[in-house]
């Protein structure tokens, strides 16, 4: 393009540029959505039962447009036929900025400059080719506000009209002169002078430039810039920094560690590879030939086979941060990154399915009960739904599995974890980019958009966290990655490229400075697509602008590459080339402003050592539980605990998906004979025309942490993996990820208790033969604020230790549902109960606390999931459910309502060792033991399924009943007596929201 | 029987393309897939083909509206081809997005001196809906439904809700026999599958010549019986109903 410059002046500019306003409103008699929407959440806010909103959208244009033109535009492309109206002004004609006598205050709410505003883009386009001369389009929200306290109206304005770590309110009239962005960028090449400091103002200039390096760190940079013997420009400085940072270098985990724990010390030099990759190295080496892992923990996603011509790519990312910050903008940009690596991962992975678990508090929280500066958790959730919904959906691929976990402590961190399953050529599933290959971006363009993202996430979060941190907050634009994803596996398949990698955290600095690695690299920073001007050298280098993504293209395939990313309207540009001199060479028109060799980038960094102790919880009994008697007291908790967060209904998030887009749904999130039970885990067919199915699931116990996080990262693949086996996957084929989150672990208490939960995934790991094949962590999740006595109070998050497991299914026609299926069948129990209380759901709705954590034991989980898995392989499973949550008594309740049926068991035959006959039923209940599940077999098979669990723990329960209720008796005493719907509607009405 | 083909165009967004084609090749045809981009520079490409579908998905991320923006490119660009195309007796089928470009083109209902006859608009809920849904088709006029009086298809969209700009529009649809399909009660239960809050529970719409047909549902997600959502529970014939659409488009040609 050789158009890009502005020719015109300032004056001739003024004089043909117009700037409309066309607000657009509900027809009368059509909904306000927007407006109800709000008052709904008003009432979290305390705010006036007597709060009146009428809310429109509208569009800035600005152009050489006339009024006729404008009515034009908004009659042909902006207002829908039959439902809306609008109003056409020039930007501050008061005819245009009137409010109503009922509602006398006007607030609009814009995008802040420079913030992605997707719809606006979009509208540009399209009134573009219509042949309107338009150069700037943007959006905006209109209120009209009923009579208010002026604190309520700030209120109002600051926590649910706007958000102003994206957005900008203006009260009354809206008064723009134009729209154009950006300044004119006047080249000045920065240094840095660090020699001669010392530490303390070494550490001063890290935080002045907000790098998150250590003193150490810093005199480390110091002392290599001294043997070449002259000072660091500013952007080698932040290409350390981002090379180095927490995010991108998982310099605590894998860096030196002194372990001690009751049973000794141990010192790591690298803890995640001494624990958890060494467990997969293992399990490798011990298959042999057959060895079903294709590329572990080095690609962008881990790669395992699948069938004769593909391999299954998977991959759980952590969002945390930007979600507390602004939830939408968020959770958009976690999915799309997250999206980007299985893209990103070998040459290339067709995304199949994406998982998505979030850990909130309480959104029923009462606002005086949450600490200032944070935002409400409803608000946080919904933000959060709606953001992996917009870009998920948009992007076609079916979101199928996921978990909502609630606490209280995640109050001022909430978690957002997107995970994505994408599907791969097995020949595609390594590249290696050549020397002189061109490094090519394509798909967005880059503005100021999430600078420091990468060295922010490694810092933690204040109440003023929202003011500082707002340049780390995006929003992302889905169609301009699914436009990338749709020319990317075009060129793949004409073999245009040698590698890709996404551009995440760390913008082009880590994409070409990971690719460059073993070459060097060239990059001429000029070329680079902006969205506006005015970016500095270094602000386009470390940009985490969204929906780009590097390709090294050989010289020769170009062409080819640029037309057919033209052929479909995306962006492709030469931004510079691997030339084979082991530098990262950095250059602005001529200038050279960066030359650092990759050796230091990526070797360089001084070893992190930090210190990490565990003390466990002391043992102790189940205190404080409460005695039981009758059949109403067992009936209550039981409504209790499926009417806690944790356990209760989900539906109202899992609608929002498209689960079936891509057309291979064959086990739905919600199953049975109303499609709204709880199933285990998602089955999907990536390859229509075959019947081989990936199972996708999930375990997560931050409860049981708070007694010992070996039993907690245990128990939580435990639950993984019998989620999957739940409905059918193939125990000896299932693939695990890790995500650490948790507090500040420079703190030893903390890290040790990580340490302990890693060194659990290693021994059961291998034990099981299930491989981790990728992870991720997020560390320091802590928030700290003054309360109202002027102390400082710190809110840790719980540890958090999220498993996600991928399953293969040879033949989806054997799946099973969790929902009971006939009455007459047979009910079983299968798994070994014992008293394990502690952290459960029933110590949580009775207030019990103490007792004993869940535990695993290996060997008989992998015996028990083999028996399972061939069982339903046999036919001989009509419905299988995990136990999780709840217990037993919770488990029957879902299959029971979820299949329309009713069940009359008895515990009597559940063997449970070491309790006292006044807490049987209680533990047999709603005790929590691990590698537990329930399952419905037809009478005529009574004999073949028994013989399969000859040698193992099997309890027969009683029979599926027409009769929807659900009786559990205990000897001659009923101990459970409710109808399904009862079951059922304490279980849906929690989070049944509108 | 001639092999009938059929175009599917893609769009910057649209996301069923790939499923729907698997249908339609199920069904017998030939499947060609394009960009919007090059049929509008190549409109001749369609004159091979004897169907057109526009696939599900967020073309141009549906904003302002859905479907929106690729509904003003057809209506300024591919007019003509598409008029030409529908008068020489060839079918058009959208499905969810592409439903509502056929509706927003005023290809399916034509445009009156009052504009445009009825639209889909956003969901009573304000949300995006995943749900199955139980319909009844009326064959008598849509091509698509030959022999058809029920089937049961999943929806998937945020904004499906038909709304009519008259009840004198909705009448004359109705005594038309376009308001093909509609959402229905199922399993004894009288409540309607109605989620998006249609007027007259609409689910899908033909021209006055049944052979271009709009409908919100997906057919394409349900083609075998693994995806039925209860197929664990039940004994199914191994076609889903969704299939016998894509058929009816292919057998129009035998």
């Amino acid at each position: 393009m050789n158009n890009a410059v502005e020719t015109c002046t300032p004056d001739s500019r003024a004089k043909t540029k117009q700037l409309w306003q066309i607000d657009i409103w509900p027809e009368d008699g059509q909904p306000d959505r927007l407006a109800a929407e709000l008052l709904s959440d008003a009432a979290d806010l305390r705010l006036p039962e007597s709060l009146r909103i009428a809310a429109a959208r509208g569009f800035l244009i600005e152009g050489d447009v006339s009024h006729d033109q404008a009515e034009q535009i908004a009659k042909s492309l902006l207002v829908e036929p039959v439902v809306e109206r609008f109003q056409l002004a020039a930007v501050g004609d008061e005819a245009i900025n009137q409010s109503q006598a009922d509602r006398p205050n006007l607030i609009y709410v814009l995008p802040l400059p420079g913030v992605t505003d997707p719809q606006a883009e979009s509208a540009m386009g399209a009134m573009r080719n219509l042949g309107f001369d338009v150069s700037t389009v943007r959006t905006y929200r209109k209120f009209l506000v009923s009579e208010l306290e002026q604190s309520d109206l700030q209120t109002l304005t600051a926590k649910l009209l706007s958000n102003d770590s994206i957005e900008t309110a203006v009260s009354g009239s809206l008064k723009l002169d134009g729209l154009d962005l950006g300044t004119e960028y006047v080249f000045e090449k920065g240094i840095v002078s660090l020699s001669g400091l010392n530490s303390d103002q070494l550490l001063d200039i890290s935080k002045k430039w907000q790098l998150s390096l250590s003193a150490v760190e810093m005199e480390t940079i110091q002392a290599h810039f001294k043997t070449l013997d002259r000072e660091p420009t500013d952007v080698e400085l932040e290409t350390v920094a981002q090379t180095w940072s927490e995010h991108c270098s998982h310099k605590t985990l894998a860096g030196r560690i002194n372990y001690l724990d009751e049973n000794g010390s141990r010192t790591f030099e690298n803890m995640l590879k001494e624990t958890i990759f060494s467990a997969t190295m293992k399990i490798r080496e011990d298959l042999g030939d057959d060895d079903w892992c294709v590329s572990v923990f080095r690609d962008n996603a881990g790669i395992v086979r699948f069938d004769d011509e593909n391999n299954i790519a998977f991959k759980v990312e952590t969002h945390n941060r930007p979600s507390a910050l602004e939830p939408y903008g968020g959770a958009n940009t976690g999915i799309g990154g997250v999206i980007r690596d299985t893209l990103g991962t070998g040459m290339g992975a067709k995304p199949i399915c994406n998982t998505d678990v979030f850990c909130f508090a309480d959104p029923n929280s009462a606002i005086e009960d949450l600490p200032p500066g944070v935002m409400h958790p409803r608000r946080i959730m919904k933000g959060v739904v709606s953001g992996v919904r917009d870009y998920g959906n948009r992007m076609g691929i079916p979101t199928v599995n996921g978990a909502v976990y609630f606490d209280r402590r995640y109050v001022g961190n909430p978690l957002v974890f997107c995970g994505n399953v994408g599907l791969l050529p097995k020949e595609k599933s390594f590249k290696e980019p050549q020397p002189n290959d061109l490094i090519v971006s394509i798909g967005g363009k880059t503005g100021r958009d999430g600078i420091h993202g990468a060295t922010f996430s490694s810092a933690e979060l204040t109440e003023d966290s929202d003011i500082t941190s707002g340049g780390a907050v995006q929003i992302g634009n889905a169609i301009t990655e699914k436009m990338l994803m749709d020319v990317m596996l075009i060129a793949r398949d004409r073999e245009l490229y040698t590698a890709v990698t996404d551009c995440g955290a760390g913008g082009y600095s880590s994409a070409v400075g990971e690719m460059g690695e073993e070459i060097g690299a060239e990059v001429w920073l000029d070329k680079v697509p902006l969205k506006y001007q005015g970016l500095s050298y270094t602000e386009i280098w470390i940009s985490e602008a969204q929906e780009r993504m590097v390709f090294s293209v050989p010289e020769e395939n170009w062409p080819a590459f640029r037309d057919l990313c033209a052929s479909e309207s995306v962006d492709a540009t030469v931004i510079g080339q691997f030339k084979p001199t082991g530098q990262l060479v950095l250059k602005y028109g001529d200038e050279v402003v960066s030359d650092v060799a990759m050796s230091f980038l990526h070797d360089g960094r001084p070893p992190v050592v930090r210190e990490a102790t565990y003390q466990p919880v002391a043992a102790s009994e189940l205190l404080n539980a409460p005695a039981r008697s009758s059949a109403a007291e067992w009936t209550g908790d039981l409504k209790k605990i499926l009417g806690s967060l944790n356990v209760a209904s989900k539906h109202w998030v899992i609608r929002q998906y498209d689960h079936e887009v891509q057309g291979g749904s064959v086990i739905k999130p919600l199953v049975g004979i109303q499609n709204d039970g709880p199933g285990d885990a998602a089955v999907v067919r990536p390859v229509l025309d075959s019947y081989r199915g990936v199972a996708v699931s999930c375990g997560m116990n931050p409860h049981y942490g708070d007694y010992d996080t070996w039993h907690m990262a245990t128990s939580a693949i435990d639950e993984a993996l019998r989620n999957c086996v739940a409905v059918g996957a193939d125990p000896s084929k299932i693939a695990v990820l890790d995500n650490f989150c948790w507090g500040y672990t420079d703190r030893p208490e903390t890290l040790g208790s990580l340490v302990r939960a890693a060194l659990a995934c290693h021994d059961l790991s291998i034990e099981m033969q299930t491989p981790f094949i990728s992870g991720k962590d997020s560390l320091h999740n802590e928030f700290s604020y003054t309360n109202a006595d002027g102390q400082r109070e710190v809110i840790s998050i719980p540890a958090t230790l999220l498993i996600s497991a991928m399953g293969q299914v040879d033949d989806v026609r054997k799946c099973v549902t969790m929902d009971l299926k006939a009455a007459g069948n047979l009910i079983y129990q299968i798994g070994q109960t014992f008293d394990h209380l502690a952290g459960s759901h029933w110590s949580s709705v009775t207030g019990a606390t103490g007792g004993a954590v869940p535990t695993v034991d290996g060997g008989l989980a992998k015996r028990i999931f083999r028996a399972v898995h061939a069982a339903i392989g046999n036919g001989l499973i009509r419905s299988c459910h995990d136990l999780s949550e709840g217990g037993l008594a919770t488990a029957i309740a879902e299959m029971a309502f979820s299949g329309g049926l009713g069940a009359e068991v008895s515990i009597d035959q559940i063997e449970v060792a070491g309790v006292s006959d006044a807490d049987l039923v209680r533990t047999r209940l709603f005790s929590e033991s691990n590698t537990r599940f329930v399952v419905e077999v037809t009478p005529d098979q009574q004999a073949a399924f028994e013989a399969q669990f000859s040698d193992l723990p099997l309890a027969f329960l009683g029979k599926v009943t027409e009769a929807p209720t659900l009786i559990i008796a205990s000897g001659d005493e009923t101990v459970i007596d409710a109808p399904i719907d009862q079951l059922k509607n304490a279980w849906q009405s929690p989070l049944d929201w509108n | 029987m001639t092999q009938p083909n059929v175009l599917i165009l893609r769009a910057p967004g649209t996301n069923c393309d790939q499923e729907t084609g698997f249908a339609f090749e199920k069904a017998g045809a030939k499947v060609a897939y394009h960009h919007i981009n090059q049929l509008i520079e190549s409109p001749s490409l369609i004159s091979d083909s004897q169907i057109l579908c526009l696939p599900g998905g967020f073309s141009y991320g549906d904003d302002i509206a859905a479907g929106r923006i690729l509904a003003s490119q057809f209506q300024s660009k591919l007019s003509d081809v598409i008029h030409d195309f529908h008068s020489a007796s060839k079918l058009t089928l959208g499905i969810c997005n592409g439903f509502q470009i056929l509706i927003k083109t005023g290809f399916l209902l034509a445009e009156t001196d009052e504009g445009l006859p009825a639209t889909l608009t956003w969901n009573d809920s304000g949300r995006f809906i995943d749900r199955w849904v139980h319909l009844k088709a009326d064959s008598s006029v849509c091509a698509f439904l030959k022999d058809s009086d029920s089937m049961y298809l999943p929806i998937a969209h945020a904004e499906g809700k038909f709304v009519p700009r008259s009840e004198a529009v909705l009448s004359d649809l109705q005594a038309g026999h376009q308001l093909a399909l509609t959402y229905a009660s199922g399993n004894g239960s009288a409540q309607v599958d109605n989620f998006n809050g249609s007027t007259a529970d609409v689910a899908g719409v033909c021209d006055p010549t049944g052979r271009i047909f709009g409908l919100m549902p997906h057919p394409e997600r349900f083609i075998d019986r693994t995806q039925h959502p209860h197929w664990t529970r039940l004994e199914l014939p191994e076609e889903g109903d969704g299939l016998a659409i894509f058929r009816n488009a292919v057998e129009y040609f035998a």
